[in-house]
C-alpha cells in the first residue's frame, strides 16, 4: 500500500446557497476583515479552510454578505458606527438562523462573543485556537503527515482580546504542544502578555510619540527569549524584575525559530517587527491554523 | 475601673475624630453619587468571593512577590494591632486597664503577636521608603503624576506609620517597666518591650508619664490618620473593599453598549421602532440630554468615580501598560489621579486638598497644551494625547490589584472625543468612513471580500493498492 497525495479543489461553501437549498451547517466561520483582505492573513483563512475540508466539517462562510463587526471603531469610541455594525451583521445572522460561529480573529470573537448579545445576537463564539484544540482532542487531526516541527523552537505571542480579554490561555498553547515542538514562554505570557501594540484602533494610525514602538518592545522580547538571549531580556524588564525569562541558547537545526501568533493584527505587527529587527532569516512568524494545516500536510 | 478627666478628655477626642471622619466621608460619597447611575446590584455571592479573595486575601498582590510580602505585614499589622486599640478605646473611655487581659493565655498571644508584627512593621516601612527615595526610585514611583503632593503623601503615610509603632512600644516598656518596679506581674507577653525595658528610666513617675504619652500618641494619631485617609491615597485601606466589590463580572473585554445609540439605531432600522420616552427630572421637567462619553467626571460612571478614592497610587498599571513602556504620555494611573483631583476641584475637597496640576513640563506637543480656563477632566487634566495612545489591551485593570478600571474612563473620554466633537486622529476618521462605505476598516472593495477562496486546493492523502 502506499499513499498517494492528491489535491482537490475547494469550493468554499456560501450561507446564501446552503439556505437557498435548505440546509444548515454545523458552523458558520467568521472570516474577519483581515482575514478576507490582508494578504498575509488570507493565507490563514485558506489554512484553516484547508483543515475544515480536511476533518469533514459542515461549514459555510457569509462571503460578501459579511461585514466588519465593528470592533475598531468601538475601540476608538464610535459606538454609533459600531452599532450599525453590530445590528446589520445580527440581522444577517438571524436571518440564517446561526448557531455556532468560528472565528480566527480574536477581535471579532470578543466582539461577536460578548457584545452582540445585548444587541440581540445570542450565538456559541468560538476562536479557531480552541477549535483547533478540540479537532486535535478528538483524534480528527493528527498534526502528523505534514512539516515536521519536532524540536523546532517556538514563542506563542498572546492576544490582548483572546487572552486577558476572554480568558483563554491554553488552548493555542494545546494546540502548539501537539506539534511536539521546543515551546518556550516570554516572560510577559498570559495574562501578564504584552500586547503587540495594535488593538484599540492602533492598527490605523501612526502611533504617538515616545521612545519605542509597541511591536519593537514585544518583537525584542519574542527574538531574545527564542534566543536565549540573557542579557538582551535583562536589558528590557530592567534590573528590578531580575532575569526570569532566559531560557538555554536553542539548538541551531537549521530551520530558524517561530513566533506562533492567533490574531491578524498580532500576525502584521510581529511580522514587521521581525522585518525591522532584520530577522527574517532566521524568525518566521505564523498562525496556529497555519501552522497546523502544514504539519497535517494539507498545503496544495 | 477609675474614672478621671482623662477619661472624658479622650471621649471628647474620639467622638470629635470620628465625627470628623464622617462629616468628610459623607462628602466623598456625595462626590461618588455625581457620576452616572449603573447598576451593580446582584450576584452578591460572586461579588462577595471576589471581595474575600482580591480585597481580604490580597491575591492580585502576590504578582510581584517582594512588595506583597512587604505589605502583608503592614496589612496584617494593621488587622491585628486594631485588636489593641480596640482595647485602648476601652479602657479610655471606661478607665479600665488592659481589659482584654481576662483572656489569658490568649491575651499573651495577642499582645506577643502584635508586638512582633509592630517591629515588622516598622521594617517594611524602611523598606517602602527605601523604595520610594532612593536614587531612582523603583520604576513605578517615577512619572510625572507622583510628584509634589503625591510623593509627599506616600511618604507622610509611611512616617505616620512608624510613629504609631513607636508610640505603641513607647506604652508597653513604659507599662512593663513600671510593673516590674513594682513587682506586679504585667498581664500579657511583650517579646519586643521587653528588649527596651533597660533604655527607659527607672523613675515610676516618668514611665507613668512616658506610658500616658505612648498611650494618648497612639490613640490620637490614629484619629489623625483616620481623619487624613480622605485627602490620602492611603485611603485605599477602606475603599478597596467596595471597589472591588462592585468591580465588574464580565469579560474584560466586554465594554459596554451605548443604550441610547442603541434605540437610535434600532430607529434608524426599524422606522416603526419607538424609542422610550426619555427621563425626567421628579418634578416632571425634561433633564438635560446627557453628552454621548465623558468630557468631565459627571460624565463617567460613580463606579469609575468609586475608582478613583480606590486608587493608592501604586503604578502597578503603568508599568505593564504597553504605551507608557514605550515612552508614550499614556499612563493610566495618572487618569485614575487626575479623575480624583478634578472630582475634589469641582464638588467637596476632603480636608487637605492639592490637586496635581500639570504645567507643559510633559508635553510634547503645543497643541496639547491643558486647558486652564475651560477646566474640564478631558483637557483640562486628560489630554487627547494620553488617550489616543491606549491600546485597550487590558494589562492596566489586570494589573490593578484593587480592580480598578482605568480602560472603561479613558473609553469613555474617547466617545466623548469622537461622538460629540468629532475629533478622532485624522487616520481613524478615515477607518471609520471605511467602515462605513465598504465594512472594512481598510480601502477595500466589498465585491473583493470573497477572493480569498478563489483557486483553493487542499491536499488529500488517498490510500491506494499497488
Amino acid at each position: 500500500m502506499a499513499e498517494l497525495t492528491a489535491k482537490r479543489q475547494i469550493n468554499v461553501p456560501l450561507m446564501a446557497d446552503l439556505a437557498a437549498q435548505g440546509e444548515t451547517p454545523e458552523i458558520l466561520f467568521w472570516v474577519g476583515c483581515a482575514g478576507a483582505f490582508d494578504d498575509r492573513y488570507k493565507r490563514v483563512t485558506r489554512a484553516f479552510v484547508r483543515i475544515l475540508e480536511h476533518v469533514g466539517v459542515k461549514y459555510a462562510v457569509l462571503g460578501m454578505e459579511e461585514s466588519c463587526t465593528g470592533d475598531p471603531a468601538k475601540r476608538a469610541g464610535n459606538e454609533f458606527l459600531f452599532q450599525m455594525q453590530a445590528m446589520q451583521n445580527i440581522t444577517t445572522l438571524n436571518g440564517y438562523g446561526i448557531k455556532k460561529v468560528v472565528t480566527a480573529c480574536p477581535h471579532c470573537f470578543n466582539t461577536i462573543k460578548n457584545e452582540y448579545p445585548a444587541l440581540g445576537g445570542e450565538y456559541e463564539v468560538i476562536h479557531h485556537s480552541t477549535f483547533l484544540q478540540q479537532l486535535i482532542n478528538e483524534g480528527r487531526v493528527k498534526v502528523e503527515g505534514g512539516e515536521s516541527y519536532k524540536g523546532r523552537r517556538i514563542t506563542f505571542h498572546d492576544s490582548c482580546y483572546l487572552g486577558r480579554a476572554n480568558n483563554i490561555y491554553e488552548a493555542p498553547r494545546a494546540v502548539l504542544e501537539a506539534l511536539d515542538a521546543d515551546l518556550v514562554e516570554m516572560k510577559r505570557s498570559k495574562a501578564n502578555g504584552l500586547c503587540c501594540g495594535a488593538g484599540g484602533a492602533q492598527m490605523w494610525k501612526e502611533p504617538e510619540p515616545g521612545k519605542k514602538d509597541v511591536n519593537i518592545e514585544r518583537t525584542e522580547e519574542a527574538l531574545a527569549t527564542l534566543d536565549g538571549n540573557a542579557a538582551a531580556l535583562d536589558n528590557l524588564y530592567g534590573v528590578e524584575s531580575g532575569n526570569a525569562g532566559a531560557t538555554p541558547a536553542p539548538k541551531t537545526n537549521g530551520q530558524g525559530s517561530i513566533i506562533a501568533v492567533g490574531c491578524p493584527f498580532c500576525m502584521t505587527m510581529m511580522s514587521d517587527g521581525v522585518k525591522n529587527k532584520e530577522r527574517e532569516n532566521n524568525v518566521q512568524v505564523f498562525d496556529l491554523a497555519e501552522l497546523v494545516a502544514s504539519a497535517e500536510g494539507l498545503n496544495a | 475601673m477609675h474614672f478621671s478627666i482623662q477619661n472624658f478628655l479622650f471621649l471628647l477626642v474620639a467622638i470629635a475624630g470620628f465625627g470628623l471622619f464622617a462629616w468628610q466621608a459623607r462628602k466623598i460619597r456625595a462626590n461618588i453619587l455625581v457620576g452616572r447611575d449603573r447598576d451593580m446590584s446582584g450576584n452578591v455571592s460572586e461579588r462577595l468571593n471576589k471581595t474575600l479573595l482580591v480585597a481580604f486575601g490580597q491575591s492580585k498582590m502576590f504578582k510581584r512577590l517582594t512588595p506583597a510580602f512587604l505589605h502583608l505585614i503592614v496589612y496584617v499589622g494593621f488587622l491585628v494591632i486594631n485588636i489593641e486599640v480596640l482595647e485602648i478605646m476601652v479602657d479610655g473611655i471606661f478607665g479600665t486597664h488592659r481589659f482584654l487581659q481576662f483572656l489569658g493565655p490568649v491575651y499573651d498571644v495577642l499582645m506577643a503577636t502584635n508586638e512582633i508584627l509592630g517591629a515588622l512593621v516598622i521594617l517594611a516601612v524602611a523598606a517602602f521608603w527605601w523604595r520610594r527615595n532612593r536614587k531612582p526610585p523603583v520604576r513605578r514611583f517615577q512619572g510625572p503624576e507622583l510628584r509634589a503632593w503625591p510623593k509627599l503623601d506616600a511618604n507622610i503615610i509611611l512616617y505616620i506609620e512608624v510613629i504609631l509603632m513607636v508610640a505603641l512600644f513607647t506604652m508597653n516598656t513604659a507599662d512593663l517597666k513600671l510593673h516590674q518596679l513594682r513587682g506586679a506581674e504585667m498581664p500579657g507577653t511583650f517579646p519586643i518591650s521587653s528588649l527596651l525595658v533597660g533604655l527607659f528610666p527607672s523613675n515610676e513617675a516618668a514611665l507613668h508619664v512616658l506610658e500616658r504619652v505612648g498611650w494618648w500618641a497612639h490613640i490620637v494619631g490614629i484619629l489623625c490618620f483616620l481623619n487624613y485617609l480622605p485627602s490620602s491615597k492611603h485611603f485605599h485601606i477602606i475603599m478597596a473593599f467596595p471597589n472591588v466589590y462592585y468591580s465588574r463580572l464580565v469579560p474584560q473585554g466586554q465594554f459596554s453598549n451605548v443604550e441610547s445609540i442603541t434605540h437610535e439605531v434600532k430607529a434608524m432600522m426599524d422606522p416603526s421602532y419607538e424609542v422610550p420616552a426619555p427621563a425626567t427630572a421628579p418634578d416632571g421637567s425634561a433633564l438635560a440630554p446627557t453628552p454621548f462619553g465623558a468630557k468631565d467626571v459627571n460624565d463617567l460612571a460613580w463606579t469609575n468615580l468609586l475608582n478613583a478614592y480606590s486608587c493608592t497610587e501604586c503604578g502597578r498599571c503603568t508599568s505593564v501598560c504597553p504605551a507608557n513602556i514605550t515612552g508614550k504620555l499614556l499612563s493610566p494611573r495618572k487618569i485614575i489621579m487626575d479623575t480624583r483631583d478634578r472630582m475634589e476641584e469641582k464638588y467637596n475637597s476632603p480636608l487637605i486638598f492639592s490637586p496635581n496640576l500639570y504645567g507643559q513640563e510633559a508635553k510634547h506637543d503645543s497643541q496639547e497644551v491643558l486647558d486652564k480656563d475651560n477646566h474640564t477632566l478631558l483637557r483640562g487634566y486628560v489630554t487627547p494625547e494620553e488617550l489616543w495612545a491606549c491600546t485597550t489591551c487590558n494589562a492596566c485593570v489586570e494589573a490593578c490589584p484593587v480592580n480598578i478600571n482605568p480602560l472603561e474612563s479613558i473609553v469613555e473620554m474617547r466617545r466623548f472625543l469622537v461622538l460629540e466633537e468629532s475629533a478622532a486622529p485624522n487616520s481613524l476618521n478615515v477607518m471609520f468612513s471605511n467602515i462605513e462605505n465598504n465594512g472594512a476598516p481598510w480601502a477595500f472593495s466589498p465585491s473583493d471580500r470573497f477572493n480569498w477562496a478563489d483557486d483553493l486546493y487542499v491536499a488529500e492523502k488517498e490510500a491506494v493498492t499497488a
